[in-house]
């Protein structure tokens, strides 16, 4: 594992400071190491979607554990970016249920659109497309998961739109790109009818 | 077809809110606090009698799982709920999340009262954002209207629920790596014995449920337990949600009864194999760890654990992977290869080393370039995983390569002649 050094420290800004300590009230006395996962996520989101060591050692002091048991877990978990992305972080899955639903074209709309391969960003620091694996939305497939949000049943050319809406500074919305209401059919659902008339 | 009084999941979709107000009307949170009332044995008893069984792929009897709790003492009980949903395939929990959180809750309020259990944690996995913020303002609604806190829903019992979010690795759905992710720990299996019921999380008593179970629950108890247990054949009880993806016209979750024949479920629910059923391939029945069948077996099959163990595969958590004929089955199975490699905790040698062995000779098998022999060879890796781990992410991990062997190996055998003609001509 590589971590990579900023010369910034790092502390909590004093609003994610009271919500650390709601965190760690979560869990019994002298288990704070438990809200190691939560509090690596929320510094991961105050210093911009990555962890630089800095802010690593600053959770370790904050939950009274080892350094290199916080390493251990930031680089365990896939979610935990140890090095700068991009502000827009894509990331494709490309397992089976997605891949058998066009992924490959979806990794292909990205590459034509930003000229980045997975695992790469734009030089503008825009965006980075990595690969992933089961996202668990696998009957809206293909789907991309960017920062939070999901965004399924896509093709190519919807990927693109997403593409240009983002660099263009809009924020897409997130979700079926084809109009389906979750997990229902597309031409709607064969159970809980009823609902959908009163949905409509 | 299972009509639709008779479902649990009356928001799968998402048509009506997810908030209490919503729910309410649905039904949830109708009488939990004289089900508690009725007190621990019953509920146990109920909820065996129902023949539930456990949803997140193993399958293992709730209510029997509920009894192996040992008697109250100074420690501490814990119900954990596992949503870390990532089985490929499968996407059916994150319906119960963003849809129907309180029918979730009312579940959890239940079960850790039927295991004398005063706290809660609900693991979602992390990718799950949007849906961990419905569950989590669902628990705080839950708990301003006294659903939840002390003496939840007036029943005397008292119950903390508490939402943790993971940060994405498949391994922390195994019940133990989950009790050490949330120990803050990496998420690696524990040896077993001891099991959860006697040392769990924090070394105390715990019991570990997959969403869906505990969201079944109210329902059962509120209908009774012969409602339920007659839906499906004996032992394999109930209604069930599945998630079918891949090749169909309509891709889509569906809950149905326990039972139902994969071409019924296929057919009518996700509008057919595209190009039709004569132009399916093979089907994937219950996730990525369970062995894909051929045409054949599909045509007949059931869709519950007896009848897919008795073709060499499983329930798991029901996720239909279809493929029509179009498919690369051998990329296919690939793609899990690499999955499972991507994925092992590394903690056990024989999973470490040998999921990418077998993604790197599954790359060769997709290109033909390798011996008929080496085909046996990839059968023999899998077996020197199989049964020598610590936990079932080695066996889960093998299956599908061995179902491909088992089902396609003149496709593997043809692959590589093919190959091999080719780098002749040239």
């Amino acid at each position: 594992m590589n971590i990579s050094k900023s010369s910034e420290s790092f502390t909590f800004t004093p609003e994610n400071l009271a919500r650390a300590e709601k965190i760690v009230a979560k869990y019994p006395e002298g288990r704070q190491a438990s809200a190691v996962l939560p509090l690596l996520d929320m510094a991961q989101r105050q210093s911009g979607n990555w962890l630089p060591q800095a802010a690593l050692d600053y959770v370790a002091d904050y939950l009274q554990m080892p350094p290199i048991r916080v390493y251990e877990v930031a680089s365990f978990y896939t979610m935990f970016n140890l090095k700068p992305v991009g502000e827009h972080f894509v990331q494709v899955c490309t397992t089976t249920p997605c891949w058998l639903r066009g992924s490959d074209g979806i990794v292909g709309a990205c590459k034509k659109k930003l000229g980045i391969g997975p695992g790469e960003s734009t030089a503008d620091g825009k965006f980075t497309v990595v690969e992933v694996e089961c996202m668990g939305a696998c009957v809206n497939a293909p789907m991309v998961q960017i920062n939070d949000d999901y965004y399924e049943d896509l093709s190519p050319e919807l990927m693109e739109k997403i593409l240009d809406d983002l660099a263009a500074g809009r924020k897409p919305p997130p979700g079926s790109q084809t109009g389906r209401r979750g997990s229902c059919a597309q031409n709607g659902p064969t159970s809980l009818k009823e609902k959908a008339k009163s949905d409509a | 077809m299972l009509e639709d009084k008779d479902r649990i999941f009356t928001n799968l979709y998402g048509f009506d809110g997810w908030n209490l107000a919503a729910a309410r009307r649905r039904g949830v949170w109708d009488g939990t606090g004289d089900i508690i009332k009725k007190g621990q044995p019953w509920v146990v008893e109920e909820t065996k009698n129902s023949g539930l069984r456990g949803r997140g792929g193993a399958g293992f009897p709730t209510g029997m799982k509920w009894s192996f709790m040992p008697k109250p003492s100074d420690k501490p009980h814990y119900l954990l709920v596992n949503a870390d949903e990532s089985e490929p395939g499968t996407c059916k929990d994150r319906d119960i999340l963003r849809y129907d959180p309180h029918r979730l809750l009312e579940g959890v309020l239940i079960a850790a009262f039927a295991i004398n259990a005063h706290t809660a944690y609900i693991y979602v996995r992390g990718e799950y954002y949007n849906e961990a913020s419905h569950l989590q303002q669902a628990i705080d609604e839950a708990y301003s209207y006294g659903l939840l806190g002390k003496n939840a829903c007036g029943s005397g019992w008292d119950c903390d629920v508490y939402l943790h979010r993971g940060a994405g690795a498949y391994v922390c759905g195994e019940e133990t790596a989950l009790m050490e992710s949330l120990e803050g720990k990496k998420g690696q299996p524990r040896n077993k014995p001891p099991f959860p019921a006697g040392a769990g999380l924090y070394s105390c008593p715990t019991t570990i449920n997959n969403v869906e179970t505990i969201a079944s629950v109210p329902e059962i108890l509120r209908r009774g337990a012969t409602w339920f247990s007659g839906f499906g054949r004996p032992k394999n009880n109930g209604t069930k949600l599945f998630s079918i993806s891949g090749h169909v016209e309509q891709p889509c979750n569906v809950e149905e009864a326990m039972s139902i024949p994969l071409k019924e479920l296929v057919e009518k629910h996700a509008g057919g194999v595209r190009g039709g059923w004569d132009n399916l391939l093979a089907i994937i029945p219950g996730g990525s760890s369970t062995p894909i069948l051929p045409r054949e077996i599909c045509d007949t099959v059931l869709m519950d654990f007896d009848a897919l163990r008795e073709v060499r595969s499983g329930l798991g958590t029901a996720a239909v992977i279809v493929m029509d004929k179009s498919t690369d089955v051998i990329y296919a199975i690939a793609r899990l290869a690499k999955f499972y490699m991507h994925e092992s905790c590394g903690q056990c040698t024989p999973c470490r080393e040998g999921t990418a062995w077998l993604w790197r000779m599954m790359q060769r098998m997709v290109r033909g370039d390798a011996t008929v022999a080496e085909i046996d060879q990839l059968l023999d890796v899998t077996k020197e995983i199989e049964g020598h781990t610590i936990c079932a992410f080695g066996d889960g991990a093998v299956w599908p390569v061995q179902g491909l062997i088992r089902h396609f190996k003149p496709q593997m055998i043809e692959r590589i002649e093919q190959y091999r003609k080719i780098a002749k001509a040239a």
